[in-house]
Formats: structure tokens, C-alpha cells, sequence
């Protein structure tokens, strides 16, 4: 059961999320206007993959466990679409 | 001397709250769910007394709320939700799979000790003076307009929340992994499947509850606009997060039910159930599709017209695989040879209350009617027939069904059979009357009304008199018996489950042969003599 693994990959990760953490800091000081959100958006997915493949080590895992994960994320979308399709239709 | 069993392997305390074992610690859950179910409903009791008369006489305007809402947040996650999962599904999902225990024993005991601190949490902020928001917790009365202690018990529901999603994890892990050889999912019996589909709800939606409890919290305390308006909130927001969970949750309130009537009807009518893998796939379209239409509690406030169409579209969808179900179990009954012992008489009062509760539920998917009728007591009766009638109702057949099971004792089938019907009467009584009151516009949630609904009112609250009667009987007669009933064979029933073919109660590791599945469940010869699974 209890194999040793490299712990790199984990201080690599790691330090990836603090420099993302670091970029959105300055990012929202950059004015983009709408495309703060977008960029903030978007890194806040990357650190999101970050820790599923690396801390949660779905990497190393089979089929049955990644359509686990990936169910999570679908419901995670239908919570956001419908709810959206409320916020962004309302009169 | 008695034989050793999971019972009499050890006697002392230790052995009781430190223990592993799948079905001591159902036991545990069941003792703690009585004890909640009778607070609940003692809320119930004191609501009922004082909606005999229209004016106020024995509470005020705040204690009313305080009751209506301890009797909620009770009576959803600290009865219903963990009902029949935590007590009748941890006791009988390993024997119905011939596993020795659930995937992680020890987890299962965490759950507990979990919900217990969830439970204690809430208690004390019922006795310390109580919530005032509603079992559901609406914003602003939760946030800005608070006034009672909301967050303790917020506190409570989110710890609880914890105790099902590792329930959910324990059994989604075990039905993968721990099934006897030869038993695939198609031999499965539904009631796995359905705890399967509940499990996968348990762990998809309560994770969101507790995030909105907890947006609740850094509202409040940190200022941070989430729900207000005037600090860039959106007002709509709680209740779409909440309803994500709720409606998921109602699921998990019916589902497990609906998982015991098929192991009743078809033990009942001698016969396999009809259609299957209809119903099995049913289960999991319901937990899939009930995601989708949380949007129908949210018709009159202000939420956009288009989501409302399609959660109303959405909501008439749902309703198709509960309507498989309702008519596969009365296909099963046709030409079966029916017996109507205690469960049965459960699971039939199930079929007729469920299919109630669901059609006025698909009333209250139409938009227009739905103006007239939301907030009244047509909702009330409504969730009651489902919440009530169906799952509360299916909860007590199972109860029985695998009572000689878990404590190897027989109850008196006279006092069963009586309680059954006379719960059956009481139910309807007390519920009816609130569809009539609520199609009259008499709103939920108030405790002076105009005297033309005392009629109505009083003949409920007759009826809880007797609901509350018959609730109570059990408790004797079944609590005789482990002391006094005969003792039970391993197959009383008759029934062909993995779970029958090992003795009551069952020894502390459940099969003393590892046992091979070979055949479908629910099989019965000619003569209507059960074919066990492992034959
Ligand atoms: C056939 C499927 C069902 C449909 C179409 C349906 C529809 C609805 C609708 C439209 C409402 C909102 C009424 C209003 O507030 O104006 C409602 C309320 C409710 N339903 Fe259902 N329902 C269904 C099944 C269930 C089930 C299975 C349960 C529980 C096990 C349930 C429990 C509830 C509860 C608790 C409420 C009221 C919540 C509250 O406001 O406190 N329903 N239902
Ligand atoms: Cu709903």
C-alpha cells in the first residue's frame, strides 16, 4: 500500500501555486478592464489542475476515479450554467 | 448458552461506541435517529395543538417560528437524509453484497461520532434559544435581519453534512468493490442500486451546502457582499445554492425508500420485480436529473422567466423515472400471490402515498398554478405525502421486513399490522386536509388563521393525535420483542436475498462461507419458493 513517492513533483507543484498566487496578485493591478476577470479566471483554473493532477494524484489514477473527478466538474458547470442562465436572462 | 453473533460477541460499552462492526454501529445510528425523530416531531405535536383554534393560544409569533423551524432542520438532516442509508443500509449492504463489512469500517464509525457532534450542535442552539429562519435558511433572515442563533445551528447542519458525504463515499466504494464473486450489477437487488444513486447525490451536492452555510458565515461576520445587494451581493444567489443541494437532497430522502419497496413488494408477491434493469437505471437518471430543476422552488421570486420555463420543463422530466418505478411495482403485484404481513401493508400505503406526493408535485412544476399555490399548505401536504408518507412510511416497512434480521427476534404480526394501518389512516387525515386548506390560500408558516380554515385544521390536527399514536407503537411492541419475541429463523420471510442466508442475527463477520453469487435476485420457483442468489 504505503510506496515512497518523489516528493518533487510536490514542491514543484507547490511553488507552481505560489507563483500563480503571485501573478494574480499583480495581474488585478494591470487594468484590462474586462479581461481581468478572464485572466483571473483562467488562472485560478490552472491552480485548480494543479492540485487535482498533482496533490490529489489523479494523474496516477484509472479510468473509473478520473469519471469520478470529471463528474464533480460537470455538476460543478451545471450549477454555474443554470445558475447563470438565470442571472443573465433576468429582466 | 446462546449462540455467539454480533450481539452477544461482547458485552461491554467499549465494544458498542469503539466498534467497527457495519451493523453495531446501524444500531447506533438508529437509537440516535429515534431519539431525533421524536424531537422532531414533538415540534410537530405543539404546532399541531396550536393550529386547532385560529387565534394564538398556546405559543407566540417567535416561538412558532422557532418551532417550525427546529422541526425542519430535525427532521431533514438528522432524520431523513441519514434514515434508512445510516441505519437499514449500513446494517444490510454488506450482507445483500456478502461482503464482511463496508470498504472502511473505521470511517464508518467517524460518521457517527460526526453526526453526533452535528447533532449536539444543533441541539444546543434549539435550547439556547433557537432558529428562526426556516429549515431552508433564506437570506436576509439569516444574514442582515438574524436575530436568533442561526449560525450555531448553520454550524450543526455543516458538520453533519460531513457524516454524509463519508456515508456516501463508504457505500459508492463498497458496491464497486466489495461485491461477492459472481455478483455483478445486474444482480444486484435495487435496493443497492438505489443507495448507489443516493450515495453519488450525498457526495455531489452536500459539498455545496456547506460552502453556502459558510458564504452565510463571511457575510455576516466579514461583510463580504455575497447575497446582500447593497454590498454587491445578489438576492437570488442563496436560494439557487441552496435548492442545488435541497432538491438533490429530497432525492436522498426518497430514494432509499424507494429501494426497500422492491425488496418488499417483490418478497410479498413472490415475484421477481418487473422490469428490472428499468427500475435500476431509474435510480440513477433520478439522482442525474434532479440536478436540474432545483430552479421550480424559485418561481415567484424574481428569477428570470426563460430559467423558469426550463426548470419547469425540467421538473416534468424528473417525474418520468419515479412514475417507472410506480408502475413497475404494481406490474410486479399483477398475478403475483400476494401476502399482507406488516411490510407489505407499508409498502403498498408507499405506492398510493408516493404517487400523491409526486403528482401534486408535478402540479406545483406548472408555472401558472404554482403562483397560487407556493408558500401555502398545498406545498406542505405535498413534501409530507413524499417526505412522510413515502419515505418515513418505507423506512418503518424496512424496519420490520429485516427486523428478525438484526435483532434475530419476531414481533407480534397483530400489533404490526395495526400500527401499520393505523398510521396509514392518521397520515392521511393529517395531510389531506392541508391540500384543501392550501388550494383555499391559507399560507405555510403562520399560527393565527381566519376561522373559515378551522374545519380543515382541526381534522388535521385529529389525525396527527392519531399519527402520533401509531408512531409510538412500535416502540413497544418492537422493543417487546427484543426482550420477549420468539426467536427468529435465518429466512423467515422466505426470501432469496444474500442477506437471508445467514443466520439472525448475523454472526460478527457476517458469512462463515464466503458465499457465490449465481443467479439474479428476486427469484422464486413455480410453487413461489424462494431460489437464493447463491445456490
Ligand atoms: C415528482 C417529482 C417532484 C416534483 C415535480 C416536485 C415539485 C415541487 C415543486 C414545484 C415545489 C415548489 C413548490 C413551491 O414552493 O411553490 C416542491 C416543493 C417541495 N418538494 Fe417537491 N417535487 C417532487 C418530488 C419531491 C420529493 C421526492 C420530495 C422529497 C422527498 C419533495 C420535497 C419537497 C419539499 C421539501 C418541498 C418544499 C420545500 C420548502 O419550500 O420548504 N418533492 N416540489
Ligand atoms: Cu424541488
Amino acid at each position: 500500500m504505503t510506496q515512497s513517492r518523489p516528493s518533487l513533483p510536490l514542491v514543484a507543484a507547490w511553488l507552481g501555486l505560489l507563483g500563480l498566487l503571485a501573478l494574480t496578485v499583480t495581474m488585478a493591478y494591470v487594468p484590462l478592464g474586462a479581461a481581468n476577470a478572464v485572466v483571473a479566471i483562467g488562472i485560478g483554473i490552472t491552480k485548480a489542475a494543479l492540485v487535482a493532477a498533482i496533490f490529489m494524484e489523479l494523474r496516477h489514477r484509472d479510468a473509473l476515479t478520473l469519471l469520478f473527478a470529471g463528474a464533480g466538474l460537470f455538476w460543478l458547470g451545471i450549477l454555474l450554467w443554470l445558475g447563470l442562465m438565470d442571472f443573465l436572462t433576468r429582466t | 448458552m446462546t449462540e455467539r453473533n454480533y450481539l452477544t460477541a461482547d458485552y461491554t460499552l467499549r465494544s458498542w461506541f469503539f466498534t467497527t462492526d457495519h451493523k453495531r454501529i446501524a444500531i447506533l445510528y438508529f437509537a440516535s435517529l429515534t431519539m431525533f425523530f421524536f424531537i422532531g416531531g414533538a415540534a410537530a405535536t405543539a404546532m399541531r395543538i396550536e393550529l386547532a383554534t385560529p387565534q394564538a393560544d398556546l405559543v407566540s409569533d417567535d416561538i412558532y417560528n422557532r418551532l417550525f423551524t427546529m422541526h425542519g432542520i430535525i427532521m431533514v438532516w438528522f432524520f431523513l437524509i441519514p434514515s434508512i442509508p445510516n441505519t437499514l443500509g449500513n446494517f444490510i449492504v454488506p450482507l445483500m453484497i456478502g461482503a464482511r463489512d463496508l470498504a472502511f469500517p473505521r470511517l464508518n464509525l467517524l460518521s457517527w461520532y460526526v453526526f453526533m457532534l452535528g447533532g449536539s450542535v444543533t441541539l444546543f442552539a434549539i435550547l439556547a434559544g433557537g432558529i428562526d429562519t426556516g429549515w431552508t435558511f433564506y437570506t436576509p433572515f439569516s444574514t442582515l435581519y438574524s436575530n436568533s442563533y442561526v449560525m450555531v445551528a448553520a454550524a450543526g447542519v455543516f458538520i453533519a453534512g460531513f457524516s454524509s458525504i463519508l456515508t456516501g463515499l463508504n457505500f459508492i466504494v463498497t458496491i464497486h468493490r466489495l461485491r461477492a464473486p459472481g455478483l455483478t450489477w445486474y444482480r444486484l437487488p435495487l435496493f443497492i442500486w438505489s443507495l448507489y444513486a443516493t450515495s453519488v447525490i450525498l457526495v455531489l451536492a452536500t459539498p455545496v451546502l456547506a460552502i453556502t452555510l459558510v458564504l452565510i458565515a463571511v457575510e455576516r461576520f466579514f461583510g463580504v457582499g455575497f447575497f446582500d445587494p447593497r454590498i454587491g451581493g445578489d438576492p437570488l444567489l442563496f436560494q439557487h445554492l441552496f435548492w442545488f443541494y435541497s432538491h438533490p437532497a429530497v432525492y436522498i430522502m426518497i430514494l432509499p425508500g424507494m429501494g426497500v419497496i422492491n425488496e418488499l413488494i417483490s418478497c410479498f408477491s413472490r415475484k421477481q420485480v418487473f422490469g428490472y434493469k428499468f427500475v435500476a437505471w431509474a435510480s440513477l437518471a433520478i439522482a442525474a436529473l434532479g440536478f436540474l430543476v432545483w430552479g421550480h422552488h424559485m418561481f415567484v421570486t424574481g428569477q428570470s422567466l426563460l430559467a423558469s420555463l426550463v426548470f419547469s420543463f425540467m421538473s416534468f422530466v424528473v417525474a418520468v423515472p419515479s412514475a417507472i418505478k410506480v408502475f413497475n411495482w404494481t406490474a410486479t403485484l399483477h398475478k403475483g400471490s400476494l401476502r399482507f404481513d406488516a411490510p407489505m401493508l407499508y409498502a403498498l400505503a408507499f405506492i398510493g402515498l408516493f404517487t400523491i406526493g409526486g403528482l401534486t408535485g408535478l402540479f406545483l412544476a406548472c408555472l401558472a398554478f404554482d403562483v397560487h399555490a407556493t408558500d401555502t399548505y398545498f406545498v406542505v401536504a405535498h413534501f409530507h405525502y413524499i417526505m412522510v408518507g413515502g419515505m418515513v412510511t418505507a423506512y418503518f416497512g424496512g424496519l420490520h421486513y429485516w427486523w428478525p434480521k438484526i435483532t434475530g427476534r419476531l414481533y407480534s404480526e397483530y400489533w404490526a399490522r395495526a400500527a401499520a394501518i393505523l398510521i396509514f389512516l392518521g397520515f392521511n387525515l393529517t395531510f389531506f386536509p392541508q391540500f384543501v386548506l392550501g388550494a383555499e390560500g391559507m399560507p405555510r408558516r403562520y399560527h393565527v388563521y381566519p376561522p373559515e380554515f378551522q374545519v380543515w385544521n382541526v381534522l388535521s390536527s385529529g389525525g396527527a393525535t392519531i399519527l402520533a399514536a401509531a408512531y409510538l407503537l412500535p416502540l413497544f411492541y418492537l422493543g417487546y420483542s427484543v426482550f420477549f419475541g420468539a426467536r427468529a429463523p435465518a429466512n423467515p420471510w422466505d426470501a432469496p436475498g444474500l442477506e437471508w442466508q445467514t443466520s439472525s442475527p448475523p454472526p460478527e463477520h457476517n458469512f462463515d462461507v464466503q458465499p457465490v453469487v449465481t443467479r439474479a435476485p428476486y427469484q422464486y420457483s413455480r410453487k413461489f419458493e424462494a431460489q437464493p442468489q447463491n445456490a
